[in-house]
């Protein structure tokens, strides 16, 4: 019961917050009389989603479809990449300014020669998605690998273990928590650089529907849209938080402050 | 023929290290031996590269000279012949009690299921069977040192090296622990070289006592303890034992020769 209370009190605030938000926006449209086209008011969002609702369902299916197989093949991408480059001696040095540099070539270039290059089908997408997803979970795996307790290296090497099971039962181990904190950048911007890949160049997908949508001055499929990705963006964060918390339960428990 | 009684032999073990101006020579020849079976004690004033001759012990560093030697072969640079009980429990946060006993186990060769076996059927046997599946973070520091040194026990390894598995507890605590762990090891005699700055843990633990130098660390002494086992805690009002302590302790605070 001191629980559920508790858990209240820390949800109730942004609720409110963005409840007054809604409220004043609401009001302020009605009330200033801005034009539907311009910004249109949430209760018009609403009313627009549900009547546009199945096509809103297919464009997001393939969202969820290009930013789920991008997610999952960049972070996979990353962890390998990552665990290659502290594994072979020198690597890590060689290659990490390399690959902190691709990250400063914006999405928005690639994106066209990709798409020169590879067409418009789901691949120069795909690509895309990988390369945002990759990077910060290679980072966040890399610091967790060096990040390993001296103590407990000198232990293992002590007990004559091999460099193999230095990685497997000490290094991969101890970079779990961080691996952890990558994927869920990753599964952050997984959505959001997938919608930025339809934008250059889909013919299906909510990228492709928001484009259209403000080209033909309809604000509200647009707002519509935004919701939903901010939605299928907090869902993918929320079921990497959720794994996280099944994966690491060896974490000093938080009953441990209470008593 | 006799050799493979000996489970540890060094042969004149060196060590330095480079340095600007020349090299500092930390260990100065150690020839000492371990017989099966026996617990044999170092002591020394700190600085005397105790924890450099465990490096030496268990391979992990190159030596400037001499030979180590286990149970009757030259094992100098080879790492996995020891079992090793360091001054910090070493527990993997992410394993339990148990998980971690296993791993050690596993390393050294072990199958899992065997592995696992042991651990369950040793953890009942000195009563910590209710800690088996709790998270290091969940244990006091003694505690952790008891699955630590049970950890070192269990590994199939011919050797054990303890290098001041109590340094870091309270004082009460590591009373406690001596005791525990002499129980233990009386019961389970391995071959034994443990590390310590107290001479009262030294007398109470060991067969032998070799009492090294400052650096360049070399053999002051080397004291056959008298005590008959099993051994009790109360040995410290003995007037032999005080006797012993008295020695040593001259011998650990005159000049270096």
């Amino acid at each position: 019961m001191d629980n559920s209370k508790s858990r209240w009190r820390s949800i109730f605030p942004p609720i409110l917050v963005i409840a007054v938000l809604l409220a004043v926006w609401e009001l302020a449209v009605v009330w200033g009389r801005v034009p539907e086209w311009k910004l249109p008011a949430p209760s018009v969002i609403v009313a627009e989603a549900i009547a546009i609702w199945p096509r809103l369902m297919l464009h997001a299916g393939a969202t969820v479809q290009l930013a789920l197989i991008g997610f999952t093949g960049g972070a996979a991408a990353g962890f390998a990449l990552a665990a290659l480059l502290h594994l072979i001696p020198g690597a890590r040095r060689a290659f990490y300014p390399l690959l902190v540099l691709s990250q400063n070539v914006p999405v928005v270039a690639i994106g066209p020669i990709l798409t020169i290059w590879l067409g418009y089908g789901i691949l120069p997408k795909l690509i895309l998605v990988w390369l945002v997803c990759f990077f910060p979970v290679s980072v966040a795996m890399l610091s967790g690998l060096n990040d390993t307790d001296p103590v407990l290296r000198n232990y293992m090497r002590m007990i004559g273990a091999s460099r193999q099971q230095q990685f497997w039962r000490l290094e991969l181990p101890n970079a779990v928590t961080h691996l952890f904190s990558g994927l869920k950048i990753a599964a952050s911007y997984a959505v959001l650089s997938a919608v930025v890949a339809e934008w250059i160049g889909a013919d299906k997908g909510l990228g492709h529907f928001m484009l259209i949508s403000s080209k033909g001055y309809q604000a509200a499929s647009v707002f519509a849209s935004v919701f939903l990705i901010v939605a299928l963006s907090l869902t993918l964060f929320g079921i990497v938080a959720l794994a996280e918390k099944l994966v690491v339960r060896w974490r000093p428990a938080k009953e441990a402050k209470k008593v | 023929m006799s050799k493979a009684q000996w489970a540890l032999e060094l042969k004149d073990v060196r060590k330095s290290f480079e340095s600007r101006g020349g090299a500092k020579e930390v260990l100065g020849g150690i020839s000492l031996s371990v017989r099966d079976g026996e617990f044999v004690s170092i002591i020394g004033p700190s600085g005397s590269g105790k924890t450099t001759l465990f490096q030496l012990i268990g391979g992990l560093a190159p030596l400037s000279g001499g030979e180590v030697w286990m149970d009757g072969r030259n094992t100098t640079g080879h790492r996995g012949h020891i079992a090793y009980m360091p001054q910090q429990a070493s527990l993997m946060p992410w394993r339990t009690v148990r998980g971690n006993i296993e791993l050690a186990l596993q390393i050294a060769g072990i199958d899992r299921k065997q592995a696992r076996a042991k651990a369950t059927d040793w953890l009942a046997r000195i009563e910590l069977d209710a800690y088996a599946d709790s998270y290091p973070h969940a244990l006091s520091g003694g505690m952790q040192q008891r699955i630590s040194f049970l950890r070192a026990l269990l590994s199939p390894q011919p050797f054990m090296l303890l290098d001041e598995p109590f340094g870091a507890l309270d004082a009460l605590t590591r009373q406690q622990m001596q005791q525990w762990l002499l129980t233990i090891w009386e019961a389970n005699r391995r071959s034994v070289l443990l590390v310590t700055h107290s001479i009262e843990e030294a007398l109470l633990l060991s067969d032998r006592i070799i009492v090294l130098s400052a650096a360049p660390a070399v053999i002051v002494d080397e004291i056959v303890v008298p005590f008959a086992r099993p051994r009790k805690e109360s040995l410290w009002t003995d007037p032999q034992f005080n006797a012993l302590k008295q020695q040593i302790y001259e011998q650990l605070h005159q000049p270096t020769v």
